[in-house]
């Protein structure tokens, strides 16, 4: 088996169980060199499936080398090298060997073939990614891991379950098409949403992301939700339920963007909200929706790192990420501030910057096919989105009432990935022809028109204008130490009351059912006792003559019964 | 972790320290605006949608948009904020 029959994710996972061997420059050297290995690995895959085992009678195919695996391969690959140089600071080797192992998973799920593959690689990034939310440190972030862990294990289960009922009824676990019309497709469909984040199964992504260290959100706003885009685009593709699903994922994370206090949450409802625009892009079906999902999860993979990578910094230097506690940081921080701004102008589609042609691709295609109210959503969703990341978070954190923190600039490595990831965003901005040659279909569009760019020039300066005034006048909410109730609460508050109430119950019902049980077990045992025990009737010795009587009594009971 | 902070008092020598820039970016972002708005007439502007030909849709939208955001979002906190121990127990 040569190197083009195995995934690159595998490349990832095994070389990153060598990290905890290595010391010091050494092992910088490895965290680096390990992703641009795998994008040689990358480079030398040749479209078609490979990797072919046969297991229980299935072939599972190990590695499908198509546009789609390889536009998302690519990407998350580039991420990987990003975030491997982010954590050169890190002295215990867990969070880079979990990191990379992590994003590893991700990349063999994206190359896997079949549903069983999937289901493997899925639930490795679960079991990886869980250790970076612990590294957090604090007891709240043990918690919220384990309620992520219980969510991505979830998805795990319906999707093993819905691949055992597409085997059962076609016999092949071959991961394609699926819609939701084909057996199992309603389990893989919600195993996919969970993990996409829709919306009333989106909780998790808020929960743990901010509550994960530095290090460990930039890698987990990179793999987990694109992972599960990639499968939906792949399985669901012009599923028509995928456009409203969207469509509220893309607006109703910005409501809680604006009034949430912790950045790094501010910045995880903005990735709800992006997702939302992918899966619009994968429920309209046509290839240029298509294209503008895969093209809008490449630029965002690097801008939304880029901004937890800034606010990470912000979190590492300062200890905190809350907009109540922080303001004047352009003072001590300029080149993050400038990286975080670059990462705003992305992620709000400014001209050159590569969200703006990515992002138009999908409004285009929503436009285009007449799903007027879908885009109008989406219209609104752009103009919030920039209103919450790219004013409010560089705001708040950068400029806004000086808070009179003084720190260093964040350390060098974390500045040199943050300029790549900046590089490469208005590299992509300025020239998209690459990205677009990279896409699954042939691309036939062009984000630069007059009439485009003005149009969006003018969503984006009424939306600055509307903040500039909020904020003149007074309007504007004010960052307050606080939590906002989401979904979460559900479970949080009444399903662990109920919890805590049925188990109480369960308790004292067996309670009750035990005592019972030892009551009866007792009465029994004396009745024994009293029959049988040492003093009893039955056990005191009888005489021999009484014994004969006895055995002749029966023995000629035996022969009567014998001859009827 | 490496928290170097100390609070050191405001340094005075900053462009935007001082009220009268502060103004001004204010006062830029308004300019800005306008002069979209002026340049939209010098070109055909053009969607996928009838509307967006509409002169200053985007903007109008845009504006309207962000402060319908943030005024419900305001209203949205009544309901959904609690205090920033709410959870330590669950």
């Amino acid at each position: 088996m040569t190197i083009t029959e195995l995934s690159p994710g595998l490349t990832l996972i095994v070389g990153s169980l060598v990290i905890p061997l290595l010391r010091g420059r050494l092992r910088s050297c490895y965290m680096v060199l390990l992703p641009l290995l795998g994008l040689a690995h990358l480079a030398q895959l040749v479209t078609g499936d490979h990797g072919v085992v046969q297991f229980l009678g299935q072939s599972l195919v190990l590695l499908r080398v198509d546009r789609w695996s390889m536009v998302f391969g690519w990407i998350f690959m580039i991420a990987t090298l990003i975030c491997a140089i982010y954590a050169l600071h890190l002295r215990s080797p867990l969070q880079a060997t979990a990191g990379i192992a992590y994003a590893g998973s991700a990349i063999g799920a994206v190359f896997a073939g079949d549903l069983l593959t999937l289901f493997v690689f899925w639930e490795l990034t679960a079991i990886t990614s869980v250790l970076l939310v612990w590294a957090g440190g604090k007891v709240s972030a043990y918690r919220a891991g384990m309620r992520y862990l219980l969510i991505q294990i979830a998805s795990g289960v319906l999707l093993f379950c819905g691949a055992v009922v597409q085997l059962n009824a076609t016999g092949t676990l071959a991961f394609g098409h699926i819609g939701l019309d084909a057996p199992g497709g309603w389990l893989i469909f919600l195993a996919f949403g969970i993990k996409c984040a829709f919306p009333f199964l989106h909780n998790w992504l808020q929960d743990a992301y901010p509550e994960a260290s530095e290090v460990g959100t930039v890698f987990l706003s990179a793999f987990t939700t694109k992972l599960a885009v990639y499968a939906l685009a792949r399985g669901f593709a012009g599923t028509d339920l995928l456009i409203p699903i969207g469509a509220v994922m893309a607006a109703f994370p910005i409501f809680y963007a604006v009034i949430e206090n912790d950045l790094r949450k501010v910045l995880a409802y903005s990735l709800n909200n992006q997702l939302g625009f992918m899966v619009v892009g994968i429920g309209i079906g046509t290839e240029l929706s298509l294209n503008g999902t895969a093209a809008h999860a490449f630029t965002h993979i690097l801008y939304k790192a880029l901004l937890f990578m800034s606010i990470g910094a912000v979190l590492y230097r300062v200890g905190t990420v809350k907009g109540s506690e922080l303001g004047g940081l352009y003072k001590s921080m300029p080149l993050t501030t400038v990286f975080c701004i670059v990462g705003a102008a992305s992620i709000s589609g400014f001209p050159l910057f590569s969200g703006f042609v990515s992002k138009s691709m999908i409004l285009s295609a929503a436009g285009h096919g007449s799903y007027l109210m879908t885009w109008a959503v989406l219209l609104f969703a752009s103009a919030g989105v920039f209103h919450h990341s790219g004013i409010k978070i560089p705001y708040f954190a950068f400029f806004g009432h000086d808070s009179g923190k003084r720190c260093k600039e964040a350390p060098t490595h974390m500045l040199v990935a943050m300029g790549i990831a900046a590089f490469l965003c208005i590299a992509i901005g300025v020239a998209p022809g690459p990205l677009y040659a990279l896409l699954p279909f042939p691309v036939d569009y062009a984000p630069y028109s007059p009439s485009h760019v003005i149009a969006q020039l003018q969503l984006l300066m009424f939306s600055a204008l509307a903040f500039s005034v909020l904020m003149w006048t007074r309007i504007y909410p004010p960052e307050l130490r606080s939590v906002n109730l989401d979904f979460d609460w559900l479970w949080r508050v009444p399903g662990y009351t109920l919890v805590q109430r049925t188990s109480s119950a369960v308790r004292y019902m067996r309670q009750g059912f035990d005592g019972a049980w030892y009551r009866g077990l007792d009465s029994l045992t004396a009745l024994a006792v009293h029959y049988h025990g040492p003093s009893s009737g039955l056990a005191r010795t009888w005489s021999i003559r009484s014994m004969g009587i006895w055995v002749l009594v029966l023995l000629l009971a035996y022969l009567l019964l014998y001859y009827l | 972790m490496n928290h170097s902070t100390e609070p050191t008092k405001p340094s005075g020598g900053r462009w935007l320290d001082r009220a009268d820039n502060v103004r001004k970016v204010y006062y830029s972002v308004w300019v800005a605006c306008a002069l979209l708005l002026v340049g939209e007439l010098f070109i055909d502007k053009h969607g996928e949608t009838a509307i967006e030909s509409w002169f200053g849709f985007h903007g109008l939208y845009g504006f309207v948009a962000c402060v319908a955001l943030v005024v419900a979002a305001k209203l949205l906190r009544r309901v959904l904020m609690r205090k920033e121990d709410y959870y330590d127990d669950h």
